[in-house]
């Protein structure tokens, strides 16, 4: 959303290969060591060649024990650290002027809204010492190359837009943007969320960042596709939610999604979806979503049992391929899609999913040079692919080193502002989410795995909170918060700071940590802010000698564990295979 | 960078880069030199000496593997030394473990001529198979201790360290840190050490019990190339599919984002995928 506003493409900018050979690597809310394993391969090679690795991170991740200087934030407060690092750089002529003349806009107005923000006052909110800003501007600032990297911890914030703006304003400033070992990596955290962007699953986009806004978009896609294009954008999720609530609309078709245990305060997206008067589910499980469905489609397992392409954070677009049958009537959700389509009365041909990519990519610049051969043969392609003799793009927007730039970069300055939901007497901590190495969203894929640590969900907590609390390690406590509550077994750790805990929400079965969460949204972005809700801890009744619970005991469904001490699976989902 | 060395490779002139490897130089030549613990994605260990070379003026022969190219240098490849020390490797690996699964170093014992019971009824230890979890499995039998699960662990792609060798001579063996199991160590299950193993030591929990039932089958196994649907790094995966079931996860080692490398949820959290087997799907 924000690199869409500031250069017309909502992709990263540069090449994992980029990483190898950079001077400076700065994360900020990216734990690239257990969400993105194989991005940090990278990295690290980048650091074992003299890069110098900051991370910026509330927690004391994998990812930040690896780095040469690990910031340890307070939640919610990167834009304050952002400005700040702008301000040193701009007061003591460290900017790349060359760049920012030739190349940018808005240079004056981002300065002056930079100027009152010190190191000593963004110090006082996000915790890191000035000293250490100062230090960390001037290091950055004079690298010859350097990359942020971002993830969750800035996106999934009310102001998620503003945080991606504050970034990119860094890397406007230094010139560290559109050359080899410079450049902008948001990690995408699914599979193809760059590839659903790329084909316009966006209210107001249509396939390569197109913009419908644009009458000569419209009228080229409403001649290939012989229908009129609606030049009203569609609603994202938040849009959507409101409607229903407000009862403008009253059916949902979710494909591939599990809401109500993804989703921010799910107890208010199930009471949503209750409000439906018909609710689909395409999915390869019968999901707590799809449980709540009218109907339910089988779907065939994306990577191992359809085919299409994927894109992945570095804009390769890579062929996936069915490797197995799928079981009973699952069937392919392009089959579904199309089949759906021609019952309610449109004659959509039944096609293979390389000629909706042929199609496809002769109206999207971005993907023409593309076909499934080339996929094959050429470990995928990165776009923009022009035509088919091109090779692929490693590095975005070399044009701004042009000579002469013809669309420069639009500095967008942006103010902080506090998480949406603060700590208070009542709700004394802040939750932090994430996510764990060897599991995933919901778990709907990684609980079914027998890995050893599958221990169930854990809430992290810092052993003085604990101490203060009266906590022990291992004890299960009853988490508060403004939307719901529920029950969860505590480690103590430091890898978080006092008043913080963390949590992820792969065991929602068990913990269902989305009861917790806020649904603040950034209406930009439709993310909502997982990282930052206040929630309260309490010590919960405990199973006296006669085998008696205490009447205000929580209904509890953390996991138990078997005479052996070694935790049960959760029994195995089955497969939606008929519908 | 860019200039260029000459040397001569069994009297062949041939003129590489600057800080190419003889290993490298003898490829170059058609002239290849045999190689066990080298591998295309990791950094020389130098252990196996399987790649020795004969290099004149030197005393000892020299790992081609990791020495340099230079200037002037005359290299062998074939003599009399070379093929000795080669067979002796062999027989001395042969004697040590169990080469099943280790074509490598069969074919360097066919090779060479190595007599595989030439050191037979010598010293011997206790060689463990470590089965702690349901993931991967230490057959040390099989280990050659080339160190390329080591170093896929550490610095060359995995960086987590929770392995390396311990003890000495008969007693060197690769140790997840205090002999403890997986379970207990800093082990983070990516498997990548797996993947890079030449000789079966680690294998795939899932392969090893199929192998010990003797159900696997490399003839009706087929593999297809795809993309992992966890994160949205992108990780080519190869499925190897047996009976319509996925029975091992692989990366191509020449794949420009993996380099054969991945984490545990693209490696082993495939089962969902199969989660139907076993029960009624077809009602």
């Amino acid at each position: 959303m924000g690199l869409t506003a500031v250069f017309g493409s909502g992709a990263g900018t540069s090449s994992y290969e980029d990483f190898h050979h950079t001077a400076f690597i700065l994360l900020v809310g990216a734990n690239v060591a257990e969400a993105h394993p194989i991005i940090f391969h990278h990295i690290m090679k980048g650091v074992h060649n003299g890069a110098e690795l900051v991370v910026v991170d509330p927690r004391k991740t994998l990812t930040a024990q690896k780095a040469r200087e690990h910031l340890q934030i307070a939640v919610g407060s990167d834009i304050a650290l952002a400005n700040a690092l702008a301000h040193v750089i701009i007061r003591d002529g460290l900017y790349h002027k060359d760049f920012v003349n030739r190349a940018t806009e808005g240079f004056e107005e981002y300065a002056a809204s930079v100027k009152t923000w010190t190191p000593q006052r963004a110090s006082a909110i996000t915790g890191i010492s000035a000293e250490q800003i100062e230090s960390l501007a001037h290091r950055y600032a004079q690298a010859p190359t350097a990359i942020i990297g971002w993830t969750l911890g800035i996106t999934e914030h009310h102001n998620a837009v503003d945080n991606v703006l504050a970034l990119i304003n860094l890397a406007l400033l230094c010139g560290n943007v559109g050359r080899p070992g410079s450049g902008l990596s948001p990690f995408r955290g699914q599979n193809n969320v760059q590839g659903g962007g790329d084909m316009g699953a966006l209210p107001n986009r249509l396939p390569g960042f197109q913009d419908l806004s644009d009458p000569a978009v419209r009228e080229k896609f409403s001649r290939a596709w012989g229908v009129p294009i609606a030049e009203q954008p569609g609603w994202d999720q938040t849009r959507m939610f409101e409607a229903i609530e407000h009862g403008r609309m009253r059916g949902l078709y979710v494909i591939g999604e599990n809401p109500i245990q993804s989703e921010a305060n799910s107890e208010y997206v199930r009471h949503l979806f209750e409000s439906l008067n018909a609710l689909v589910v395409q999915d390869i499980f019968l999901t707590a979503t799809a449980e709540m469905a009218d109907v339910v489609f089988p779907a065939r397992v994306s990577f191992a049992e359809s085919e299409g392409t994927y894109t992945n954070s570095e804009r390769r677009v890579q062929r996936v391929k069915a490797a197995r049958r799928a079981p009973g009537q699952a069937q392919d959700d392009l089959w579904i899609v199309a089949s759906l389509a021609r019952k309610m009365g449109h004659n959509w041909r039944l096609q293979e999913a390389e000629e909706v990519f042929d199609e496809m990519r002769l109206l999207t610049t971005n993907y023409r040079g593309m076909t499934y051969d080339r996929l094959e043969k050429e470990h995928g392609l990165q776009w923009p692919v022009p035509e088919e003799g091109h090779p692929g793009t490693k590095v975005l927007h070399e044009r701004l080193w042009a000579e002469n730039v013809s669309q420069k970069a639009p500095f967008n300055p942006v103010e902080w502002m506090p998480p949406a939901e603060q700590v208070s007497k009542e709700y004394p901590f802040l939750l932090t989410t994430g996510r764990r190495l060897a599991f995933y969203n919901t778990g709907v894929q990684s609980n079914v795995y027998h890995h050893p640590h599958n221990t169930g969900e854990w809430m992290e907590i810092h052993p003085q909170d604990a101490q203060m609390l009266g906590i022990e390690d291992g004890e299960v406590i009853a988490v508060v918060s403004r939307r719901g509550q529920l029950e969860v077994p505590v480690r103590l750790s430091e890898t978080v700071m006092p008043g913080t805990v963390f949590m992820t929400f792969h065991f929602p079965d068990e913990v269902m940590t989305n009861l917790l969460t806020i649904d603040a949204t950034d209406p930009r972005s439709g993310t909502a802010e997982f990282k930052a809700a206040a929630v309260r801890l309490e010590r919960v009744a405990v199973v006296t000698a006669d085998g008696d619970l205490t009447s205000n005991a929580l209904s509890s469904r953390i996991r138990k564990e078997d005479t052996d001490g070694h935790s049960k699976f959760g029994s195995l989902p089955s497969r939606v295979s008929s519908s | 960078m860019g200039t260029s060395v000459t040397l001569t490779i069994d009297g062949e002139e041939v003129s590489v880069s600057q800080g190419t490897t003889l290993r490298e130089a003898c490829d170059q030549v058609s002239h290849s030199v045999p190689t066990l613990c080298w591998h295309e994605n990791l950094s020389p260990a130098n252990a196996c000496r399987a790649c020795v070379v004969e290099l004149k003026g030197s005393r000892p022969l020299v790992a081609s593997c990791s020495r340099i190219a230079e200037d002037g240098m005359e290299v062998m490849t074939n003599t009399e030394r070379v093929r000795n020390a080669r067979k002796v490797v062999a027989e001395l690996l042969l004697s040590t473990s169990d080469a099943t699964l280790a074509p490598d170093l069969r074919h360097l014992a066919e090779e060479s001529g190595a007599q595989a019971g030439r050191f037979s009824g010598g010293a011997s230890w206790e060689q463990p198979v470590r089965v702690d979890n349901e993931l991967y499995v230490r057959d040390f039998s099989k280990c050659i201790l080339c160190y390329r699960c080591v170093e896929a662990c550490g610095t060359d792609a995995q960086n987590t360290f929770a392995i390396a060798v311990a003890g000495r001579g008969f007693n060197a063996h690769i140790d997840a840190g205090f002999g403890r199991d997986l379970p207990e160590s800093d082990c983070v299950y990516c498997g990548n050490c797996v993947a890079v193993c030449p000789t079966g030591a680690l294998i795939g929990k899932t392969e090893w019990d199929m192998r010990n039932q003797d159900q696997w089958d490399e003839n009706k196994i087929s593999v297809t190339e795809t993309v992992c649907s966890y994160c949205g790094v992108g990780c080519e995966l190869q499925l190897h599919v047996m009976d319509n079931k996925i029975v091992k996860v692989t990366s191509p080692m020449d794949h420009p984002i993996t380099h054969g490398m991945l984490c545990v949820k693209g490696r082993y959290g495939y089962e969902f995928v199969q989660s139907e087997d076993g029960l009624a799907s077809n009602s």
